[in-house]
């Protein structure tokens, strides 16, 4: 007797359990039971379960049926001609989708030629264990498996055409990048996936070596002719947008150039760029500050008399402007509405963004860094052929991480660029280190991808033979331009007086409860002091209670409104979040006093 | 001779000062020599004193805290060599200061006197009596049988003349353990009756469990017994820990044996040995992580868990929820709880530690900031001359 559970509730049993689940699949497969319903069979729980539920992971096998693949030449052909497709043979009962729970069920064999009687499925390709992104990783099978892991979620982070209509899109954060490459050395998935129709990252000529210590601790150095000639050089896109809000009592926001009374007007200067509808012109160069929109919004807390009587000066100014450090070009403005019908203006800031040290790059095998140094081009160590490398990769990456399928890639791209052609290094199916190697020597150079290399500053010829070949290399989407940040002075926070949190509003960096460590550990007490003091307040208080007392700056004195006049108060420093603290005791209704010692 | 060392009894500690006396007797220093030798010493030993205002606390925090990032939680295995498992790494660190009652595996290093220690056929027969042994391990089956109102143990006949027993031994140890029951010799075993008036399935289940774990042979608590040789010596390693029993052990030498138990060895052997035992399981975990922490971090924890005599961990019932500061512990573990005690008894900081400091923004009483007060004392004194 087995329980059956029909999407987790329970309806009922069956005696036999195999002829059961026989029946089930054979008719799912028939076309007489949804083809999206599962059922797998726990052993443990002597438990029959059938699924039809949405969410569930399911992937597709080819059906083994007495120890024969379901899927036979034919198929095959008429797959070819395009007389059948994947849907014709998930009716014929050729594939199937399985689920978590059914797949605990089955026997799959990886490849045709180990399907055994026992076999209930077989693999579509062995590299179906692979997802979309991993499988664009080249000679993955020569790697590990965490490097793997990582190459395929750097590859997310590359930057390319990420959609072709991207000049119709408004994307926050979007970049394209300018020249594009098909890898050299590629994989099945990139023609499956179009990858020229998305493409990203450059074929890049790499020297694995160090120089002048630019490169440690997986930086790389970049040659700046070849910067200047366009690797992995971008454009920038960012979003603007402001909306004309309806506020009760008929009042709503103007998109508009402000008066010069209006309230927080800024500079004249800083409205320039606008045409007379307030909206800056296409092809504008902005600076920091400049305004993109200008807006205007009504007063934000309306007392009940001002609502019936509105000035204009009660407005204030609400623009759209651009923040700290940020310049560019306007590409484009749209003008829509929004879902509830209020007037929407979008533009879109353009900026180039040329190679800078501390961009990040990265290869496709979990090899990533940021640019330590950009040479110039006379500068660069050069071959006995003349070629002079786009990147210098530090060598001390590599053993740690023994991703072999970084060195065997900068020979295949080697070879590929040599001889003209793309190298397919699909994982499990990929051309052999040995014939690489001999492709090499035909094509007239050293078999294990060493060359000879000079000194660009002595024109001494290097002791060592340097690794060097082509490799695809993707720019990241972390750049210096968007991360840089630092304050001396700025906005903070009114609960704390601490500084606000966040490069975008200009905030502090925070020393946390570590660092208070350090230099608690140095015994450098002055300075930790020094480095609290962004809170810093002088506060009264009255040396009869211990309260706060009150301070009048008309009269220039303190009174303890507890103790009257003649109570002695005193001006203390401490930290705001200190007082903030023992008021929120207080309002426990714990009364916290503080009591006062002569310094000296 | 005497006189020249007797002044500098309160500047050295008695060990050098001891072999400096060797040392001096050797190269036959006269007492002006020795005088200056020892004048040396003191300077070498201030200069490596530790100054005062020195943070030594947030310094072994540190020490700890980074070597223990680096800590793995692997644990290594050899493949077919008999083992006794031991937690490592930073659970037991934590287990360690957190000074938990008992500890996660339990274990002892039994040492043998020498005159057990001469084959390996000795070792396994002591190793033998260490490990404890219950009726379950060698009987067949247990049954309640209803209808006489009894519990028939069935023994393994080959089990029992593996481990060396012999029937009428177990039988006789059963009549003195389980005095409520009588014993009554079958076939293949025994059979236990109750022997009280009222004779129901609950009286009779609990006589069967409490066969079942009768102590035939061997120390409670000692589960399992690997005898090995360590440096050359023959250890017996345990896993289980009963310090007391294995100390009175005729065959043992106390001098060597240890458990991981510091709670065991603190009520046993005294608070010094505490001592020593969380500062030798620190150190070996160290060791056996490859990390590299100077003892002298060790022994400021170890110092702190036991100076009050007994065993106390770092945890908010420990040593640091003894701290004088209300706001220092507030800042640690459960701060309502200690605003609330604070506020029903009235308490006072008095901003004497670092922490408080920090939190009203005051320069902390340490390195730079605490000099001020030392010279103040300085000029005072010259005042009175």
């Amino acid at each position: 007797m087995v329980d059956i559970f029909l999407n987790e509730k329970f309806v009922g049993t069956v005696a036999n359990q195999n002829e059961f689940l026989n029946t089930i699949k054979s008719q799912r497969r028939e076309g007489i039971i949804p083809e999206k319903l599962n059922v797998g069979y726990d052993h443990e729980l002597n438990e029959i379960h059938i699924e039809t539920t949405k969410g569930r992971a399911r992937r597709p096998l080819i059906i083994v049926k007495d120890g024969n693949s379901q899927f036979t030449e034919e198929h095959l052909k008429k797959l070819k001609e395009k007389t059948i497709s994947w849907d014709d043979l998930l009716k014929e009962g050729v594939i199937e989708y399985i689920d978590s729970r059914e797949e605990e069920n089955t026997l799959v064999a990886l490849e045709e030629k180990d399907v055994t009687k026992d076999h209930t499925h077989l693999e579509i390709s062995p590299i179906t264990i692979l997802g979309v992104c991993t499988s664009l990783v080249p000679f993955s099978n020569f790697g590990s498996s965490s490097r793997l892991i990582r190459g395929s979620k750097l590859q997310k982070q590359g930057l390319g055409v990420y959609t072709q209509n991207y000049l119709l899109r408004l994307d926050t954060d979007a970049s394209i990048l300018h020249y594009p490459q098909r890898p050299i050395t590629k994989t099945f998935m990139h023609d499956v996936f179009k990858y020229d129709a998305h493409a990203m990252g450059q074929n890049l000529t790499i020297a694995v070596m160090s120089y002048q210590g630019y490169n440690m601790q997986d930086a790389v150095i970049l040659n700046r002719g070849s910067v200047e000639r366009g690797l992995g050089r971008t454009t920038y896109f960012k979003p603007f947008s402001a909306t004309e809000l309806r506020y009760s009592g008929g009042l709503m926001d103007q998109i508009g150039i402000p008066d010069k009374e209006m309230k927080g007007y800024r500079s004249e200067r800083d409205y320039r760029n606008l045409e007379d509808d307030g909206i800056v012109f296409t092809e504008a160069r902005l600076k920091q500050d400049d305004v993109l929109i200008g807006k205007t919004s009504p007063p934000r807390f309306l007392g009940s008399l001002e609502e019936f009587n509105i000035d204009a000066n009660t407005r204030r100014e609400s623009s759209i402007a651009l923040g700290e450090g940020m310049h560019g070009i306007v590409d484009m403005t749209f003008l829509t509405e929004n879902e509830e019908g209020n007037r929407l203006v979008q533009t879109r800031l353009r900026q180039q963004r040329i190679p800078e040290i501390g961009d990040k790059f990265a290869s496709r095998h979990g090899q990533k860094g940021v640019i330590g140094l950009l040479v110039p081009h006379v500068d660069m160590p050069f071959s006995s052929r003349g070629t002079t490398p786009d990147i210098i990769f530090s060598p001390h990456s590599i053993p740690s991480r023994m991703t072999v399928s970084h060195l065997l890639e900068v020979i295949s791209g080697k070879v590929g660029a040599l001889a003209g052609e793309y190298i397919d290094a699909t994982t499990f199916d990929s051309p052999s280190e040995s014939s690489l190697r001999k492709q090499l020597v035909n094509l007239g150079f050293s078999e294990d991808g060493k060359e000879t290399f000079y000194n660009p500053l002595t024109g001494e010829r290097m002791e060592a033979k340097i690794y060097t070949g082509n490799i695809f290399y993707l720019k990241l989407k972390h750049m210096v331009a968007n991360k840089l940040h630092a304050r001396a002075a700025g906005r903070i926070q009114l609960l704390t007086r601490q500084p606000v949190e966040g490069r975008a509003m200009g905030g502090g960096l925070r020393v946390g409860e570590m660092e208070k460590d350090c230099l608690v550990a140095h015994g450098a007490s002055l300075l930790l002091k020094e480095r609290f003091d962004s809170d810093k307040t002088v506060l009264h208080v009255c040396e009869t209670c211990g309260m706060f007392a009150t301070y009048d700056s008309y009269k220039n004195q303190a009174i303890c409104t507890r103790c009257g006049g003649d109570a002695k108060v005193s001006p203390v420093e401490m930290s705001y979040a200190f007082k903030l603290l023992l008021d929120e005791i207080r309002s426990l209704g714990i009364d916290s006093k503080v009591e006062l010692k002569e310094k000296f | 001779m005497s006189d020249v060392y007797k002044k500098f009894e309160e500047k050295l500690p008695g060990r050098v000062i001891e072999e400096l006396k060797v040392e001096a007797k050797a190269s036959k220093l006269t007492d002006a020599e020795t005088t200056k030798a020892l004048n040396d010493a003191v300077k070498e030993y201030e200069a490596l004193l530790i100054s005062p205002g020195e943070s030594i606390g947030i310094v072994t925090a540190e020490s700890f805290g980074e070597a223990g990032t680096q800590m793995t939680l692997d644990v290594f295995h050899l493949a077919g060599v008999a083992e006794i498992q031991v937690t490592r790494g930073l659970p037991r660190l934590i287990e360690l200061f957190d000074a938990r009652k008992i500890p996660s595996t339990p274990s002892m290093s039994v040492y043998l006197k020498s005159e057990h220690t001469k084959n390996e056929k000795s070792i396994r027969k002591v190793a033998s009596f260490l490990k404890e042994m219950r009726l379950e391990e060698v009987s067949e089956e247990f049954t309640l049988n209803i209808m006489n109102e009894s519990v028939e143990v069935d023994l393994d006949n080959k089990r029992i003349k593996d481990f060396g027993f012999k029937k009428e031994e177990i039988l006789e140890t059963i009549k003195k353990d389980l005095k409520n029951a009588s014993v009554k010799e079958t076939k293949k075993g025994f059979t236990l009756k109750p022997e009280s008036e009222e004779i129901n399935l609950s009286i009779l289940y609990k006589l069967k469990e409490s066969a079942k774990s009768t102590l035939l042979r061997g120390v409670p608590k000692i589960i399992q017994v690997l005898p090995t040789k360590k440096d050359g010596k023959y250890v017996i390693l345990c896993a289980g820990s009963n310090l007391k029993k294995v100390l009175e052990m005729e065959q043992v030498e106390g001098k060597f044996t240890v458990s991981n138990n510091i709670f065991e060895v603190a009520s046993t052997l005294g608070i010094e040995a505490a001592r020593q035992a969380i500062m030798n399981e620190a150190v070996s975990v160290i060791e056996n992580q490859g990390l590299d922490i100077d003892i002298r971090h060790v022994m400021f924890l170890a110092d702190m868990m036991t100076q009050t005599g007994i065993v106390r961990g770092i945890t908010r019932g420990g040593i640091s929820g003894e701290k004088e500061s209300v706001l220092a512990r507030a800042s640690f573990e459960t701060p309502i709880n200690h605003l609330i005690t604070a506020s029903l008894t009235g308490e006072k900081d008095n901003l004497k530690s670092v922490i408080e400091n920090v939190m009203v923004n005051q320069p902390i009483p340490l390195g730079t900031g605490l000099p001020g007060l030392i010279s103040k004392i300085g000029e005072k004194k010259e005042k009175k001359k």
